[in-house]
């Protein structure tokens, strides 16, 4: 066994170093902060470690530090968002023309795709009580929203005023914010990278992509 | 066999650029393995828009070297601060951060690196003369056994992987059915193109792999808590000693061939290889309480493991063309991009390619060792980089390689909505892998499917009556069935006894 009473690193301890933007949420549970002052690699005595457990373990290694699971709601809609995704692709491919067997249409395969994903679906909808491989969307989720806000302003002010400055504002936004570095490294680090990337793809590779300067 | 493609191999690998690329390739998976966040599969996503201005051979060297480096490198996190960098690292915690806690953190990098070089190498080995054979096989396949093949092969990525089989199946029917979108091959009808000029000529790989992958794992850890990383204190005495390898020297040899035979089967790879040699070296071992209080085979054995299935897991990919894991089929994915068609007769076609990439493994492997080893202080110290720093760095690489690819700004806008759906579908416990490997072979099946059933002129008992694709759909079937048997007997048993809620799942509600 690892004993390591007062270790190194204990996880689910709160604190520590946030990364990319990981705020410490007062409100939110980190996994098993209340129970387990251990990590779960330590709870099954290692003598009994068979494969299945072994790999059970490896993926609640893997789920240290996330939110909690999600409930049985979120998971009936993500069963019902299958289903439905299902069905709209039968019926799409229903008006691409089926075909028959021996003379395959352009929506014969797809249809056979949408048949086994509403089956699945509804496979889902039926474990849904059951199932926990979900996450709850937690305060910090927002930080993911607030992620791809950045990106998605990129995207549209990209064509009308270059990349230089809605990468520096990203860069900034991700450093200083989600990453909750400093502001004196998160404005200069923003400006070099802008600068590394103009000297990288608009002066060595002369990539066509849109530029202010 | 012949051997003279062989070594003409040698000279594809020992070009200057060759080895340039094959150094960066082992470079980055080492530097992508030490770091927590990122995998193999993800980086090598964002780095296809590189891959488009170089030769198709160097490509695949330095993505291939990506893949086996990430492995040398997810044990030094594993050893020295408990955090795997990889998943395939993750049982060599066990024992390596007891040996790091007992002062042998070096003893324990060490092994690992030579039982990965050891492991690495058998594997080469054993492709070389494996593969040719299975390719030889695999030349009269028709389009029945290619259906049969793919279904296979999905279904065994997608129910081998961790999670939910369901979710994971789901995902591949989505992969199959963005595979659809575009202009129909056989009647030029365009399919759920919602009359978007963009979309006529079908989805690109390159902002799905790269939004799925890259962008979607870096929001998935924005909500991550990391807990405090200790700089880890200085790695001393690297090279075990004699009695240590004379221990491990068992463990190195089994692992080697587990892992070689777990790597080549769909789905297996590099993680469950590691689990499986851990696993039997314990089963093995006179005293097994010695593991995971800092036994060298504990180390030595998963190690060996991992690095012998990465290397075994290209077989399935260079003879037949159908990927085993998920990191394969964005490798799939480069080599169509460049216009090699990947198939039995990749090996008689481009010799060049195929024996060119297996030979600088051999390289690649000599050059991690000399990085494990000797420059092992190196990458301890990148291990103070905070993620909080790499992430808008990788964002915004991202965002303008996907771009260069086809200089559009669509594909900004695709890889953005990829990004969001790869976050989503981890969050709600759906593996992004099995979408893109069932994309990247849609159309292949589809292509097959339809050839088949023409063939047969409908009949689709036809695929049941040829012996390879009949055998093939046979082992489809006992998949299909199997969990839901074992779940049914399972729960007969059950419901014998009391019905005791299982600890993991009150765990997990707590």
């Amino acid at each position: 066994m690892i004993s390591a009473p007062g270790g190194a690193h204990v996880p689910g301890s709160s604190g520590g170093h946030p990364a990319a933007g990981a705020t410490p949420p007062a409100g939110a549970q980190p996994h098993g902060s209340t129970a387990a002052p251990v990590s779960p690699i330590d709870e099954i005595p290692l003598e009994e470690l068979s494969l299945e457990e072994a790999i059970h373990r490896v993926e609640e290694l893997e789920h240290e530090g996330r939110p909690p699971l999600a409930g049985t709601l979120s998971n009936i809609l993500t069963a019902v968002a299958v289903v439905v995704l299902g069905v709209g692709t039968l019926i799409g491919s229903a008006e691409l023309g089926i075909g028959t067997a021996s003379k395959p249409g352009p929506g014969t395969w797809p249809m056979l795709v949408s048949i086994v994903t509403i089956l699945l679906g509804v496979g889902l909808l039926v474990v849904a009580r059951r199932s926990h491989d979900g996450e709850r969307f937690a305060k910090a989720s927002g930080l993911v929203l607030v992620g791809l806000v950045t990106m998605i302003v990129f995207v549209v002010a990209l064509p009308i005023i270059g990349f230089e400055i809605p990468a520096a504002l990203l860069c900034l936004v991700w450093l200083r914010f989600l990453g909750r570095e400093g502001w004196r490294l998160s404005i200069i680090l923003s400006l070099a990278l802008v600068a590394a990337f103009y000297l990288i793809f608009v002066g060595a590779l002369s990539v066509p992509i849109p530029h202010l300067f | 066999m012949d051997f003279a493609p062989v070594l003409d191999g040698f000279g594809v690998v020992l070009e200057p650029t060759n080895l340039l690329y094959c150094l960066i390739g082992v470079v980055i998976g080492m530097l992508v393995g030490v770091l927590p966040g990122l995998g193999p599969a993800a980086t090598i996503a964002i780095l296809l828009p590189i891959t488009f201005g170089i030769e198709p051979v160097t490509a695949i060297i330095m993505l291939a070297g990506i893949f086996y480096g990430a492995q040398y490198g997810g044990t030094i996190t594993s050893v020295l601060l408990r955090l795997p960098g990889e998943a395939s690292s993750v049982v060599t915690v066990f024992d390596g951060f007891a040996l790091a806690r007992q002062g042998k953190a070096g003893t324990a990098l060490g092994i690992a690196a030579i039982g990965s070089f050891i492991g690495g190498t058998v594997s080469i080995i054993a492709l070389t003369l494996v593969a040719p054979f299975v390719a030889g096989f695999a030349l009269d396949f028709g389009p029945p056994e290619y259906t049969a093949l793919a279904l296979l092969g999905i279904l065994l990525v997608a129910t081998v992987g961790g999670g939910s089989r369901t979710k994971a199946v789901v995902a591949a029917c989505i992969g199959l059915l963005l595979a659809t979108i575009g202009r129909d091959t056989f009647t030029g009808v365009e399919r759920f193109t919602f009359h978007n000029l963009n979309l006529g000529d079908g989805l690109d790989f390159v902002p799905i792999a790269m939004g799925l992958f890259g962008l979607g794992e870096i929001l998935y850890n924005l909500e991550e808590r990391h807990n405090a990383v200790k700089a880890p204190s200085s790695v001393a005495n690297v090279w075990p000693s004699r009695k240590d390898l004379r221990q491990s020297a068992g463990a190195i040899g089994r692992g080697s061939v587990l892992g070689f035979i777990l790597g080549i089967l769909p789905g297996g790879g590099a993680t469950i290889a590691s689990l499986v040699a851990y696993a039997v070296e314990k089963r093995r071992a006179k005293n097994p309480e010695r593991f995971g209080k800092g036994a060298v085979e504990g180390v030595a054995a998963p190690e060996t493991a991992n690095n012998a299935a990465a290397t075994s897991s290209f077989i399935p990919l260079l003879t037949l063309g159908i990927p085993a894991n998920a990191t394969m089929a964005v490798i799939y994915g480069a080599l169509l991009i460049q216009g090699v068609s990947v198939g039995p007769r990749l090996v008689h076609d481009e010799p060049e390619l195929f024996w060119g990439v297996v030979n600088s493994m051999y390289i690649g492997n000599i050059l991690l060792l000399i990085m494990s080893i000797p420059l092992v202080g190196l990458f301890v110290k990148i291990l103070r980089v905070r993620p909080a720093i790499l992430a808008p760095i990788t964002v915004l690489i991202t965002l303008v390689g996907v771009y260069t690819v086809n200089n559009s700004v669509f594909d900004i806008g695709l890889v953005i909505v990829f990004g969001a759906v790869g976050y989503l579908m981890k969050k709600l416990g759906f593996e992004p892998g099995p979408l893109v490997l069932a994309f990247v072979l849609g159309s292949l099946l589809e292509d097959s499917l339809r050839r088949s059933l023409l063939i047969f002129d409908g009949d689709p008992s036809g695929f049941f009556t040829r012996p390879i694709s009949g055998t093939l759909l046979l082992i489809f079937v006992l998949v299909v069935l199997l969990p839901i048997i074992s779940s049914v007997i399972r729960g007969r048993r059950a419901s014998g006894r009391e019905t005791v809620p299982s600890d993991t799942t009150t765990k997990e509600l707590v």
